[in-house]
C-alpha cells in the first residue's frame, strides 16, 4: 500500500458543484482512486469474454473492434430481462435527494458520485440510442454519444459504487444506484474491463471454492491454529469437521474469516458455540466460501459460484444450512440463491437442535443466519454468558449495507451484543439500521490501489465512529460481515485509531461460559483480559440476566 | 440554455395558441382535433411505456428493506419498510404513493472540516406534496366541465378548496399552493449547487409548462371570468364525441388548453412517467419474503459450475494427505 495522503489534504474539499451541468464536466483518473486491471488468464479461467492485456492508467484500453455494438446490445438484452434496469433507466427525475446520501459523494466531494449522476452516466447513453426524443435532440434532452471517454468514465465510477443501497433507501420511486451499477459492471465485464481485485478472486473461488485461494489442506491448516489458540485461551480442545457426510447441519462462512484477524476471530467464536452446544455441524473446503465476487462481475459468474453452497449440502445430505457473518453473501441469500439455485427441496426447514425453534422466515431457502441462530439461543436462556469479560470494551455496531437494506436483519445483532457486553451505544441515528453508512470496501473495491479512495469512502463512517468514541469511548466497532473485518482495520487506523474492529461472534464467544471451570485470562486474540485475576471467584455470579439456569433450560 | 430553452418553448407554444385562436380563428383545431388527437396520443403512448416495463421480467426479489426483517417471533418487524406480506407491500406503496414515505425519510447532510452533520431536510417532500395534492384536487375540479350532473364530492371538494371564503370569484386554496410549489420546485433547481448540476432541459420543461396551465387557469377564473358555460358546452362535446365548434370564447382557454395537450402528449415520453412507474418498482413492490417463499425468475438457465467431482479431482491427493473423506474412495 502506498503512503496516504495527509489527513488535512484529504479534508480539503466541498460539498459543492460546479455551476455547469455534469455533461460539461471532463472526468480525470486519479491515482488511488481506482483498480488495476483485470488480468486476462483471470477471466479466461471463468471463461469470460474479451479477456485481453490492458492498463486502466494508460489511454488505450485495447478495447475489442466492435465494442460499442457488443454495449449497446448488452444494454438491450438486459433491458429486456430486469425490469428494475429499464425502469430506472425511465423515471429518475433529478430531485436530487439521493445526492448527499453516497458516501462517496460526502468523502469526494466529487459531484458525479452523487447517485443520480452516477445513473445518469448510463442514462445519457440510454436517451440517446433508446429514445427517440434522444436520437433527434441529443444533448438537448440530456442524451450524449457512447465514446471510449464515457466509458472510461463508467468504468471509472461504477467501480466507485459499493452497491451499498443508501440511495434507494431514500428515493421516492426506490430507484437503485445498486442495479444501474450492477448492470453496468456486467456490460464492461463483456469488453474484458473488470477489476484485477475482482476477477482474481472469482477465478480463485470457482477453482478452489473460496475467494482467497486456500487449497483444502491449508483451511484445515488455519483452522488447526485457531483450534490451538481456542485451546489455549479454554483450555478444551475443539475438533470441528470438514466435509462429513450426514451431518445435520452445514456451516458455511466467509472465507476472510477462514484467513485473516480479525476474521478469524469471529471464526473461532462461531466454532466455540457450536462445540459447546454440541451442535451436529460440518464445514466444507469444497464450499468454503459464502461470498461472491461473481456478483461484482454478472448474474451469471454470481449465480456459478453461489451453485456450490446447495450442491454440497445435497451432497453431504445435511438438513440445512447455517451461514456465518458476511454482508453481500447475505444479500445474495436473501434474495438471489434460491431462485438460481433452487428450489432446495432435498433440504428441510431449519430447526434450532438446542430450542426447537423452526426458523420459518427460511422455509424455503433453508439457511439461517448465526445471528438469527443466536438471538433465540439467548432469548431461550441457552448460554450461560459473562458480559463482564467484554468489559474493557465499549462498543458500537456498524450495521453492514446488505444486512440491513437486502434483508433487515437489524435487531438480531443488537440483541446479542446486548447480552454478551455491558457496554454498548448507538452511533447517531443518520448512520445506522437502514440509513447505515458503508464501510467504503464493498463489492470488491477492497483492494489496495484505490486505498484513498476506500478511506474517503468510509470516512462518513469512520466520522459517526469518531462521535461516539468522544461521546461515549467507545473502542470496540462490531459488525457481521467480512468485507467490514478486511476493511474496517485500515479505515480506523487512519481516520479514528485505536478502534477494535471485531465480528459479533468473537464478542459472544469471550462471554461463553463453557463450564464451571472456564476461568478464562485471555480473550480470543490472546490478549490479557483486564481483571480476569480478581474475579476468578466472582466468575459464577455474573452470568448476566437469566444465564444462571441456562444450562438447565 | 438548459433553462431557457424549455422556457421559450413554453412561450412559444402558448403564443401560437393565442394567435392561432384570436387571429386565425382555429377555435376548432384547438378546441377539438388538437385535444382527441392529444388524448389518443396519451392513451397510446402511456400503454406502450407501461406495457414495455411489464414486458421486462422481473428476474430477483430486490426489495430495499428499510426497517426490521420478519424472523423470530419475538422480534418487532417493521411491516411497512420491510413488507413480507401482500397486505404490507399495499400498505408500504399507498404510504410512497399518497404521503412520498421515502421522501419523508430525507435528510441533509453537511460536512465542516472534518465532521458530518446530519439534519433534518423535509422542504422537498413538503414541496412535493403540495404540489401532487393541489394538482390532483385541481384535476378533480375540472370534472366539473366534463360531467353532467355534476356529482356531489366535487361540490364538497370545492367547497373545502375554497374554504377560507376569499374575493370573487372564490379563491381556491390549490391555486395558491400548485403556484408556490411549482416556484419553489424551480428555484431549488436553480439556486442549489447540486440540484442545479444534475438538472437538464427535460427538467424545467414540464415545470414552466405546469407553471403555464396553472397561470392561465388562474388568469381564467380570476382575470378575464371565461364563460363558464360555454367551455361546459364545448367540454361536454368533447366528452361525448359530439364535438361542437367553440364560438366566442376566449382565446386564452385555447392557451391552457393547448398547455394540457402539450403536457398529456409529452407525459409518456418524459420522466413524468414515473407516476405510474413508482407502482412498477421492484425495490418497493416486492415482498421481502425470499427465503420464505421461492421467487422465480422466468429466464432462468442453467450455468457451468465447477462441481464438486472436479474440485476432488484437482484436490484429491491433498484432501487424502489430511485425512478428508473422498467420494472415490
Amino acid at each position: 500500500m502506498a503512503k496516504q495522503p495527509s489527513k488535512e489534504s484529504m479534508l480539503d474539499y466541498e460539498l459543492g458543484c460546479t455551476p455547469d451541468s455534469w455533461m460539461d464536466t471532463p472526468t480525470e483518473f486519479r491515482e488511488g482512486m481506482y483498480c488495476h486491471a483485470a488480468k486476462p488468464k483471470n477471466l479466461e479461467v471463468v471463461g469470460l469474454p474479451n479477456a485481453h492485456e490492458w492498463s486502466s492508467s494508460e489511454e488505450d484500453w485495447n478495447l475489442p473492434a466492435h465494442w460499442k455494438e457488443i454495449v449497446l446490445e448488452g444494454m438491450k438484452e438486459r433491458m429486456d430481462k430486469y425490469r428494475s434496469f429499464r425502469l430506472f433507466m425511465d423515471v429518475c427525475v433529478r430531485c436530487g435527494a439521493c445526492a448527499d446520501k453516497c458516501h462517496f459523494y460526502l468523502g469526494t466531494g466529487d459531484p458525479k458520485n452523487m447517485p443520480v449522476v452516477r445513473a445518469e452516466l448510463m442514462r445519457s447513453v440510454y436517451r440517446r440510442y433508446f429514445t427517440t426524443s434522444g436520437k433527434v435532440l441529443g444533448p438537448l434532452v440530456g442524451a450524449r454519444d457512447l465514446t471510449e471517454d464515457v466509458l472510461k468514465e463508467w468504468w471509472y465510477y461504477f467501480f466507485q459504487c459499493t452497491e451499498c443501497r443508501r440511495c434507494s433507501a431514500f428515493c421516492p420511486y426506490g430507484i437503485d444506484q445498486a442495479e444501474i451499477t450492477i448492470m453496468g459492471r456486467e456490460i464492461l465485464n463483456l469488453l474484458g474491463l473488470n477489476t484485477d481485485w475482482i476477477a482474481g478472486p472469482v477465478a480463485n473461488c470457482y477453482m478452489k471454492g473460496n475467494h482467497v485461494g486456500l487449497e483444502p489442506q491449508t483451511i484445515l491448516g488455519n483452522v488447526e491454529f485457531m483450534m490451538d489458540d481456542l485451546e489455549d485461551v479454554t483450555g478444551r480442545r475443539f475438533e470441528p469437521t470438514f466435509n462429513r457426510k450426514g451431518a445435520e447441519i452445514l456451516l458455511v462462512v466467509p472465507s476472510g474469516d477462514l484467513y485473516a484477524e480479525p476474521g478469524t476471530f469471529t471464526f473461532m467464536g462461531y466454532i466455540m458455540l457450536l462445540e459447546h452446544l454440541g451442535i451436529d455441524y460440518t464445514l466444507s473446503t469444497y464450499a468454503s466460501e459464502g461470498g461472491n465476487f461473481g456478483f461484482f462481475t454478472s448474474n451469471e459468474m454470481a449465480k456459478r459460484l453461489n451453485a456450490k453452497m446447495y450442491a454440497e449440502a445435497e451432497r453431504l445430505g445435511v438438513k440445512w444450512i447455517l451461514g456465518g457473518e458476511c454482508g453481500h453473501m447475505w444479500r445474495l441469500v436473501n434474495q438471489y440463491m434460491d431462485t438460481w439455485n433452487g428450489p432446495a427441496d432435498f433440504l428441510e426447514q431449519p430447526v434450532s437442535p438446542v430450542t426447537g425453534t423452526v426458523f420459518s422466515n427460511a422455509a424455503s431457502t433453508k439457511m439461517v443466519h448465526i445471528t438469527e441462530f443466536t438471538a433465540d439461543l439467548i432469548y431461550h436462556d441457552k448460554l450461560k454468558l459473562d458480559p463482564s469479560r467484554n468489559d474493557h470494551l465499549v462498543v458500537t455496531y456498524h450495521d453492514s449495507c446488505n444486512t440491513a437494506r437486502a434483508m433487515g436483519l437489524l435487531e438480531e445483532p443488537r440483541f446479542i451484543i446486548k447480552n454478551v457486553c455491558n457496554n454498548f451505544y448507538e452511533m447517531p441515528e443518520e448512520t445506522i439500521r437502514e440509513k447505515t453508512l458503508c464501510c467504503g470496501s464493498g463489492s470488491g473495491l477492497n483492494a489496495g490501489e484505490n486505498m484513498e479512495l476506500r478511506l474517503r469512502g468510509g470516512l462518513p463512517r469512520a466520522e459517526a465512529v469518531r462521535t461516539v468514541r468522544d461521546a461515549y469511548g467507545v473502542n470496540t466497532l462490531a459488525n457481521i460481515c467480512a468485507l467490514d473485518r478486511a476493511s474496517f482495520p485500515a479505515l480506523m487506523d487512519y481516520w479514528v485509531p485505536g478502534t477494535r474492529v471485531t465480528g459479533v461472534h468473537e464478542l459472544v464467544a469471550n462471554a461463553l461460559v463453557l463450564g464451571d471451570d472456564d476461568h478464562r485470562t485471555l480473550d480470543l486474540r490472546l490478549e490479557e483480559l483486564p481483571g480476569a485475576h480478581a474475579d476468578v471467584a466472582a466468575d459464577a455470579g455474573v452470568g448476566g440476566a437469566g444465564s444462571e439456569e441456562a444450562n438447565h433450560g | 440554455m438548459r433553462i431557457l430553452a424549455p422556457f421559450l418553448l413554453v412561450v412559444a407554444l402558448a403564443l401560437i395558441a393565442w394567435a392561432s385562436t384570436a387571429f386565425l380563428h382555429l377555435g376548432t383545431l384547438f378546441g377539438v382535433i388538437v385535444p382527441y388527437a392529444a388524448f389518443a396520443l396519451f392513451v397510446v403512448g402511456f400503454a406502450i411505456r407501461v406495457m414495455r416495463w411489464g414486458a421486462s421480467a422481473v428476474p430477483f426479489c430486490i426489495t430495499t428493506t428499510c426497517g426490521q426483517q420478519k424472523s423470530l417471533p419475538w422480534v418487532r418487524q417493521a411491516k411497512l419498510d420491510n413488507p413480507s406480506s401482500y397486505a404490507g407491500v399495499v400498505g408500504r406503496m399507498l404510504l410512497e404513493v399518497l404521503f412520498f414515505r421515502s421522501l419523508f425519510r430525507n435528510s441533509k447532510a453537511e460536512k465542516r472540516d472534518d465532521r458530518f452533520g446530519y439534519g433534518s431536510a423535509k422542504w422537498l417532500w413538503l414541496g412535493a406534496l403540495a404540489f401532487h395534492w393541489s394538482m390532483l384536487i385541481i384535476v378533480v375540479r375540472h370534472f366539473r366541465l366534463f360531467l353532467d350532473p355534476v356529482p356531489e364530492f366535487i361540490g364538497v371538494i370545492e367547497g373545502a378548496d375554497s374554504v377560507l371564503q376569499i374575493g370573487i370569484p372564490l379563491l381556491y386554496l390549490t391555486d395558491v399552493v400548485i403556484v408556490g410549489a411549482l416556484t419553489f420546485l424551480f428555484l431549488r433547481r436553480v439556486v442549489l449547487p447540486r440540484i442545479r448540476f444534475v438538472s437538464l432541459s427535460i427538467d424545467y420543461f414540464p415545470l414552466f409548462l405546469l407553471l403555464g396551465i396553472a397561470l392561465s387557469g388562474i388568469a381564467l377564473r380570476y382575470g378575464v371570468r371565461v364563460d363558464v358555460t360555454g367551455v361546459k358546452e364545448v367540454a361536454m362535446g368533447l366528452v361525448s364525441f359530439s364535438p361542437v365548434a367553440p364560438e366566442g370564447i376566449e382565446p386564452l382557454l385555447f392557451v391552457h388548453l393547448f398547455l394540457v395537450c402539450v403536457l398529456i402528449v409529452y407525459f409518456p415520453w418524459g420522466k413524468l412517467m414515473h407516476a405510474p412507474g413508482v407502482f412498477f418498482s421492484p425495490t418497493r413492490n416486492l415482498a421481502n419474503n425470499s427465503r420464505m417463499v421461492r421467487h422465480v425468475n422466468p429466464w432462468n438457465y442453467d450455468v457451468k459450475v465447477h462441481t464438486y467431482a472436479e474440485y476432488e479431482q484437482d484436490f484429491g491427493e491433498k484432501m487424502r494427505k489430511v485425512g478428508l473423506p473422498l467420494d472415490s474412495e
